[in-house]
């Protein structure tokens, strides 16, 4: 391997420059829902994003990095010449990257994810062959694309729903509000450390049988409602506030909890989003560093490190200002609402996470706030964006297909 | 890197705090109806006047508002109201306004001076239209609290039973108008006869005021029902 640390360099490069973008730019979308309802501060969804963006990158992010490193496509074909997989992998950074910058400069809704994953696919026909795509999983990833929002929907629909049955719409919703209101939380509790004790402590060395991570989720869960019980009862309630809305001290009841869900948005975000950072250089490092196309090596934690560290300074650098701006006009959405979505796009990417399925977190937060607003939940929702979002999915795969095999041209000429 | 994001887009600009600025313009510009019937049974020429320019202007904004959130209503919108619904209590609201300003333009023009036993009686009548105004107002005002709740449960039945008093307010303008309508014809064939037309004009229009107030909340029932 002649320019094996060259490689390994750009690697990094790209794929902290990757990471850097998904913390400048993504992470805006998931904790929008959080700041745009008032639920928290700026500063505190910078803060909530730092720590739990990074932590879901470690901790849960294993499984989507193993399946973009090496679920699409198969290498084994290529024998002799790893640089192939290599030349891909940087070529699909650059191609995702190159098609996002573009995307977000027009606003279409496009997604990191769906650009990688075109990325990797384009150049595996191209470089590699049609045989070296396992079409099969493909299938299953780009099915899950449609699913993930639709079941984000469903979730927050049913949240909804119950959320109205047993507080807004009773005689007295505040006392409901009080009471009920913790219990929701335990979803988010038991959700992310089920998923977080069965996928993601393998890699910090800790493997629990399921009945054990079960239990330790369950008791995760209990905690988090205790938590959510002290977060309301800190709440200072104000009877004036009612006054003009009645449901103002209900909405703060809700708010209360949302650096809850906030978190748990962040957590599930980094433990999807930053496998398009760093699965192409957890797939180039292997082989830089064992000199050949071993699919068998494990993920070492520091390339999770990278991806976190590069989200946490996109974030830093830029999201903050990002986030500013794209809470700022999600007002319309209340804490109730903004709760609702929240839990349910995170518990979908959460469970997505865990079985290693790429999904959009945007997508499925755009999925999660129409299951609201199909409960008569939110006054107005434009569907322009939802059209647009079904034109990226037809769109994202064979653009980032077409730009990766031109960059991975370009690398083979320039290295090979 | 991000110059438009589209979550953002993803929420269009809520009709409900618009629909109900606007009825606050109306119910506004109803209620100087009194103001104008009082100063005309007094006798006021000028101040009649003066309060005719206050309609006009109430009027003016309540159209600019209507046109404002016409515009912020694209069809792709995906509300919890019908979009139907929605611009019918508008375009209803926004005829409160324009009657009253017809009515306003009618008296002044003419200057209209009702016969004593009637004077009374019509600052009665708008009285009562005033009211069941106010409360076409309360219904629209609960509409964000409607929203908030997605058109379920308690805040339904406050709903309802505010537009069933709003239903009664309306019969009471009926009631009162019949017996204008009496006392007018009591003594019309003592005045001028084209006078006396459109005494007859401004009752009917007064009226069409409340009805309408009341078709306001009709809407609004529509909108529960679905």
């Amino acid at each position: 391997m002649d320019y094996g640390t060259t490689y390994l360099v750009l690697a990094i490069v790209f794929g902290l420059f990757m990471a850097w973008g998904i913390g400048a730019n993504d992470v805006a979308n998931a904790m929008a829902t959080s700041v745009g309802s008032k639920a928290i501060t700026i500063k505190q969804a910078v803060i909530i994003a730092a720590i739990f963006e990074f932590a879901g990158a470690i901790l849960a992010g294993g499984q989507v990095t193993s399946t973009i490193r090496k679920g699409i496509i198969d290498v084994s074909d290529l024998g002799a010449s790893p640089e192939v997989l290599i030349f891909g992998m940087l070529a699909a950074l650059l191609a995702a990257g190159t098609w996002l910058l573009i995307a977000s400069f027009k606003g279409w809704p496009v997604s990191t994810t769906h650009s990688i994953v075109g990325s990797i696919v384009g150049f595996a026909i191209v470089g590699i062959g049609m045989d070296a795509v396992y079409w099969g999983k493909l299938g299953t990833i780009v099915m899950s694309w449609v699913t993930s929002p639709l079941l984000a929907g469903v979730i927050s629909y049913m949240l909804f729903r119950s959320i109205q049955r047993l507080i807004l719409d009773t005689e007295k919703p505040l006392d409901n509000a009080r009471k009920y209101v913790p219990y929701y939380v335990f979803l988010v509790g038991f959700v992310l450390a089920l998923v977080t004790i069965m996928k993601g402590l393998k890699h910090v060395g800790l493997d629990l049988s399921t009945g054990e991570s079960v239990s330790a989720a369950l008791v995760c869960g209990v905690l988090t409602t205790l938590l959510g019980k002290y977060l309301v009862s800190r709440v200072k309630f104000d009877p004036n506030a009612d006054r003009d809305f009645h449901y103002a001290n209900v909405e703060k009841t809700f708010g209360a909890l949302m650096v809850l869900t906030a978190c748990a948005m962040a957590f599930a975000h980094g433990s999807n989003d930053v496998a398009n950072a760093i699965g192409p250089l957890a797939a180039i490092n292997s082989i830089v560093s064992t000199g050949e196309l071993s699919q068998k090596s494990p993920l070492p934690l520091w390339i999770l490190f990278v991806g976190g560290v590069g989200i946490v300074l996109g974030l830093a650098m830029y999201g903050r200002k990002v986030i500013e701006t794209v809470g700022s006009k999600i007002t319309e959405l209340t804490p109730s609402r903004g709760f609702c979505c929240t839990l349910s796009a995170a518990s979908t990417v959460v469970l997505a996470s865990g079985m290693g399925l790429p999904i959009s977190t945007t997508h499925t937060m755009v999925g999660a706030v129409l299951g609201v607003g199909m409960a008569r939940g939110i006054s107005s929702l434009d569907m322009g964006v939802v059209r647009g979002i079904f034109m990226s999915w037809i769109i994202t795969l064979p653009i980032g297909g077409v730009l990766a095999i031109t960059f991975f041209f370009i690398l083979k000429t320039t290295f090979g | 890197m991000a110059s438009k994001n589209y979550l953002t887009g993803l929420f269009g600009a809520s009709p409900v705090a618009p629909l109900q600025s606007h009825m606050k313009i109306v119910d506004e510009c109803v209620s100087k109806l009194i103001d104008l019937f009082e100063n005309m049974a007094a006798g006021n020429v000028v101040e009649v006047e003066k309060v005719y320019q206050q309609i006009a202007v109430l009027e003016q904004q309540a159209d600019d508002k209507k046109h404002t959130l016409r515009e912020q209503l694209p069809t792709g919108l995906f509300m919890p109201i019908e979009r139907q619904d929605l611009l019918d209590a508008l375009r209803t609201q926004d005829l409160l306004a324009n009657r009253a300003r017809d009515i306003a333009g009618i008296v002044v023009g003419r200057k209209l001076q009702f016969p004593e036993q009637a004077a009374q009686r019509v600052i009665e009548l708008v009285k009562a239209t005033v009211e069941t105004c106010h409360q076409a107002l309360r219904v629209v005002n609960e509409l964000d609290e409607l929203v908030e709740t997605g058109f379920r449960g308690h805040a339904v039945h406050v709903v309802e039973a505010m537009l069933a008093e709003l239903d009664d307010l309306e019969s009471e303008t009926d009631r009162i108008q019949v017996s204008l309508r009496e006392d007018l014809f009591a003594v019309e064939k003592d005045l001028y006869a084209v006078d006396v037309i459109f005494m007859y004009q401004v009752i009917g229009s007064i009226a069409k005021i409340a009805d309408d107030a009341e078709r306001v909340g009709r809407r609004f029932q529509l909108m529960l029902a679905k």
